[in-house]
């Protein structure tokens, strides 16, 4: 039994691989946005080493440059990582019924899109071994990328550290802009949501951007699940395919 | 002044129940369709309002930042991945800035 839990995390790991070498170069982008809101490369590597959710700790990390409070903190995650609540539902249906809870908090707190896409493509009941092997390869150099993100802020020119720091919204168009041709829902979405989005901005001045964000999001998502309700037959736990790459 | 390790915390624990709890406690699919439909568009509908208007801004030019958005936009269109996306709205964002 223990022999075959070592080579299923092995094949975990080999998948994990990949995985951690595109978090890398995400987590460096997010680490110019951790610089900007005045963490330091310690309190980055922290916050990523446990977050382990891009959109998650970019707004996240918005809250600590604006000095929202910490229920606003809490809100703020809840909103950007309410998907995660889905592909737990989702990898609930995948597990053996009799799994221990350790396994449950253990296959859960490594619920990231990569991980997910790979636990839930294997095979029969998945099994935590494989899970923490994904883990083990990928959450550390996400990371070190995200402390690496913070030390190259500090030491780069301003106007590179500036160019640099758009990277992580090019990463965002990334993940939402092909689901839009497949999607004429999702296509119709993005610019409204980027132009209310901007109206409030350009409208009210000196609305918190956290409640923008939080308000719109909440807002727009109703309002599209009210009017366009995704088809019966669909998976439950249809996320943005590959929110941090994948190369 | 708040404090960062604080804030930290709240990052760690709130993401680690939200990934925990429906694996725990929830056993049977969601079938609420309207939760669900929710669900699905909330990633796209908060990265949407989280990138316009703040890429604009990011840099010290809105010109830079609305070209490198255009640009960027264009890139995924045409197919362009996570990585080369994100870099051509680097170097766009740093050309304009070098030009101006």
């Amino acid at each position: 039994m223990r022999k075959e839990n070592t080579s299923i995390f092995i094949q975990g790991l080999r998948d994990g691989v990949p995985i951690g070498l595109g978090y890398l170069a995400v987590a460096f982008s997010l680490g110019i946005t951790a610089k900007n809101s005045g963490l330091n490369a310690f309190q980055g590597f922290l916050a990523s080493l446990f977050t382990i959710a891009s959109a998650g700790e970019y707004a996240a990390f918005r809250v600590i440059a604006t000095r929202g409070g910490y229920l606003m903190m809490a809100l703020m995650i809840l909103v950007a990582n309410c998907r995660y609540l889905l592909m737990s539902c989702a990898l609930a249906q995948r597990v053996s019924p009799g799994m221990r809870f350790i396994h449950r908090f253990g296959i859960g707190a490594f619920i990231t899109d990569e991980i997910f896409a790979v636990s839930i493509a294997r095979p029969g009941y998945l099994k935590p071994a494989y899970t923490y092997g994904a883990a083990a390869a990928s959450v550390l150099p996400w990371a070190a990328g995200t402390a690496l993100g913070v030390i190259a802020g500090n030491i780069l020119p301003d106007i590179v550290v500036s160019a640099l720091s758009v990277a992580i919204y090019g990463m965002f168009l990334a993940i939402i802009i092909p689901p839009a041709k497949k999607d004429r829902v999702v296509l119709g979405i993005i610019p409204v949501s980027f132009a209310l989005s901007a109206g409030l901005r350009y409208a009210f001045p000196g609305l918190n951007e956290n409640i923008r964000v939080m308000g719109l999001t909440v807002l727009i998502s109703v309002c599209a699940a009210l009017l366009f309700p995704v088809k019966e037959q669909e998976e439950p736990a249809e996320a943005p395919e590959g929110e941090v790459c994948r190369e | 002044m708040n404090n960062p390790y604080i804030y930290i915390l709240i990052m760690a624990a709130v993401s680690f129940l939200i990934r925990v709890l429906p694996l725990t406690l929830i056993r049977r699919p969601v079938r609420n369709r309207f939760i669900r439909s929710f669900l699905y568009y909330v990633p796209y509908v908060t990265l949407s309002v989280m990138t316009v208007p703040a890429m604009i801004e990011a840099t010290g030019s809105p010109l830079a930042g609305g070209l490198a958005l255009l640009c960027g936009v264009f890139a995924a269109w045409k197919g362009a991945k996570l990585l080369p996306v994100a870099l051509i709205c680097c170097a766009v964002a740093l050309l304009t800035q070098l030009i101006l």
